[in-house]
């Protein structure tokens, strides 16, 4: 996973709700069997009407999605996360997230920014009224700064320690093998086995 | 101070603890499909990592396999289910594919082997996951990563969800379901509303509900936001599992039942949030819109965006109401339907086909039917009881175990503009195909629905 600590970058104001991760990406996409290639899935129902904000040029080469609350409700698909990276969104801004969905993008280093509706709001009219308008989403100081002001996020200090250094899951859990096979050798007799 | 249901089971499954840290926690059945596994097994294979328990792994086929008989046509699908098989077997893990008696939608499948049990810890790369709740244990969908990290170490960082108690006073009316409780409890709470929660269902109408009832209740807790669902074990989930499979047996099964016991809530133990719902004032119940929280009684009409508050909320009807093609004022009694749909994790199960049949028996359905049980055992028992005869004879289709047009990644689609009454779970924008529109429904209501061609409540069947 590539470390995240700070991101500046213009954005794109996704005004709907409810963002589940069949929007973000159809069940069709989901086939694959690779890690890429997502980009093309993504919102991929919503961008066949032109009117479409992803299909608007004066967004291109935005990095910063700033979306109405309840983004990456349903499904565990993390293909989502992919999709969103693969297309270059680095950041997701709302007013609140799908817990798996939230999960899923700290694993792979996209960050979920939950800032209040109000904030989201200001920043969406923002980036309406110029597109050109930059965000600064600082990890390492909690903040999002634009247009002059600052909105402080939470995010929690192993979370945020593990997106600054880049550091994979799987080799950090495994440093505690030795915990693992305690807990494994005073387990219940009677739980079940498949095999 | 005593601790709830949820604290308990967390707690005997934590590995490690450190301060500003999340827990460790183990795992104690990871359960697979097809589409969230392949990248999973890949990072595994490029950092020459085994799966630690594979004797705690099962694996199945059910997102892409076709509802008729015969092999996948379409190739990347099949690729896809290959994929499964050949790493299945690369690593140890047990598979039941296609065409084996064990095969089934992954969340039918656990309990029926009684690989579920009281108190355990169970993972899949799949929201719905939270069905297992039912027996009283944490059971959570992961994403993909989560899964390697699972494979690969038998554990999961997690930090633990706030809880929640979802009350349900009184009785259910005769003719409403667990469904339709579920359903109702969404449009109440709201999909966010249990955003951050492992859910815990209590009271008078969730003890008097069938083990599948409890399944139907807890599989759509993610629906409504929240990480898990659960409801204590008690003599409904003992008698269920004595005898499965995987389920102790002898002097195992007394010691077992012992603990399971101590598997509730204590008195004095303080949930961070509750709800209350009276079971009493439900009716059948039906989504309008396209999240599951967009729900309504049946017998009411479509509602007007102006009648929400919020303006996220008005915006959002306003949008659902053009997808689906709908007016405010509309009777929903009034709404036409071109497919009716049973099957999924949420209603595919035994008792959710039987009383599917109750209602098509001796009646003709108007609207295309798929009848699709969960699982190929579910198929078994149902073909041993003759509810398939009861199916093809009204005119219903018959298929194969498999998710099927619960997400339409097999061929069983809606097409653009098709409208459904179907027992799965999700009503979002295309779920069922693209351009397709869903209403999410009870078993009764479906079939119901399958004999006028209109959503209809079963006690309006003349
Ligand atoms: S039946 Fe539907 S919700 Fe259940 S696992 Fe299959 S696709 Fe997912």
């Amino acid at each position: 996973m590539d470390a995240f600590v700070t991101h500046t970058g213009t954005a794109v104001p996704l005004r709907r709700s409810n963002v589940d991760t069949d929007q973000i990406i159809p069940a069709v996409w989901l086939k694959q069997v690779s890690r890429t290639g997502f980009e093309k899935g993504l919102f991929a129902a919503w961008r066949e009407d032109p009117s479409f904000v992803l299909n608007d040029p004066a967004y291109d080469g935005a990095s910063i999605l700033v979306s109405g609350p309840d983004f990456g409700t349903g499904s565990s698909r993390e293909h989502a996360v992919w999709a969103l990276q693969q297309y270059g969104f680095r950041v997701v801004i709302a007013a609140r997230f799908g817990d798996i969905f939230r999960n899923n993008s700290t694993k792979m280093g996209l960050l979920p920014v939950v800032l209040p509706p109000e904030a989201v709001e200001t920043l969406q009219k923002a980036v309406e009224a110029d597109p050109a308008t930059e965000i600064t989403v600082d990890l390492s100081e909690r903040e999002v700064r634009a247009v002059g002001e600052a909105w402080s996020f939470e995010i929690d200090d192993y979370t945020r320690w593990r997106l600054l250094e880049g550091l994979d899951d799987i080799g950090l859990t495994l440093r505690h093998a030795d915990a693992i096979a305690d807990y494994e050798s005073g387990r219940q007799p009677w739980l079940p086995k498949t095999a | 101070m005593g601790r709830t249901l949820a604290e308990k089971v967390w707690e005997q499954h934590v590995v490690r603890r450190a301060e500003g840290e999340p827990d460790l926690l183990f795992i104690d059945l990871h359960l697979i499909h097809e589409v969230t596994s392949p990248q999973a097994f890949d990072g595994l294979r490029m950092a020459g990592r085994p799966v630690r328990r594979p004797d705690l792994t099962i694996a199945t086929e059910d997102h892409n396999v076709p509802t008729v008989r015969g092999p996948i046509s379409d190739p990347v699908s099949r690729a896809q289910v290959e994929t499964l098989r050949k790493n299945a077997a690369e690593f140890g893990v047990r598979l039941h594919p296609m065409g084996d008696a064990g095969q089934g939608v992954v969340h039918i499948i656990g309990p029926q082997f009684g690989l579920t049990q009281p108190g355990m810890t169970i993972v899949c790369g799949d929201s719905h996951t939270s069905t297992h709740g039912a027996f009283g244990g944490i059971a959570f969908g992961i994403g993909t990563s989560e899964v390697e990290h699972v494979l690969a170490t038998q554990t999961l960082p997690a930090y633990r969800p706030k809880t929640m108690a979802i009350e349900v006073k009184g009785a259910l009316p005769y003719g409403v379901t667990a469904k339709d409780l579920i359903l109702a409890i969404i449009a109440q709470i709201g999909t966010g509303g249990g955003q951050g929660y492992i859910v815990e269902y209590r009271g008078e109408a969730i003890r008097a509900l069938s083990m599948e009832g409890r399944m139907t209740v807890c599989n759509m807790s993610i629906e409504a936001g929240a990480r898990a669902g659960m409801i204590a074990p008690d003599e409904t989930t003992f008698s269920y599992l004595k005898g499965r499979p995987h389920a102790p047996e002898g002097e195992a099964w007394d010691q077992a039942v012992e603990y399971w016991k101590t598997l509730r809530t204590d008195d004095d133990a303080v949930f961070d949030r509750v709800v209350e719902i009276d079971a009493a004032t439900l009716t059948p119940f039906v989504t309008w819109g396209t999240n599951p929280g967009q729900g309504a009684p049946l017998s009411s009409v479509v509602p007007a965006p102006e009648q929400f508050g919020d303006p996220i909320e008005r915006s959002a009807a306003e949008r659902a109401l053009e997808y689906m093609g709908l007016t405010a004022g509309t009777r929903l009694t009034d709404v036409e339907v071109d497919t009716v749909f049973v099957g999924s994790c949420t209603n595919g199960r035994l008792e959710d086909l039987r009383a599917a049949a109750e209602i098509l028996q001796g009646r003709q359905v108007r609207t295309r039917t798929l009848i699709v049980p969960g699982s190929m055992m579910v198929k078994l028992q149902a073909e041993a009881e003759g509810l398939h005869e009861v199916f093809k004879a009204a005119g219903a289709e018959w298929r194969e175990a498999g998710c099927s047009m619960c997400l339409g990644m097999n061929p069983d689609t809606l097409a653009p503009g098709e409208r459904s009454a179907s027992t799965s779970n999700r009503n979002f924008e295309g779920r069922q195909g693209k351009g397709g529109r869903t209403h999410l429904v009870s078993p009764q209501v479906a079939a119901a629905t399958a004999v006028t061609g209109k959503l209809t409540a079963p006690a309006d069947l003349v």
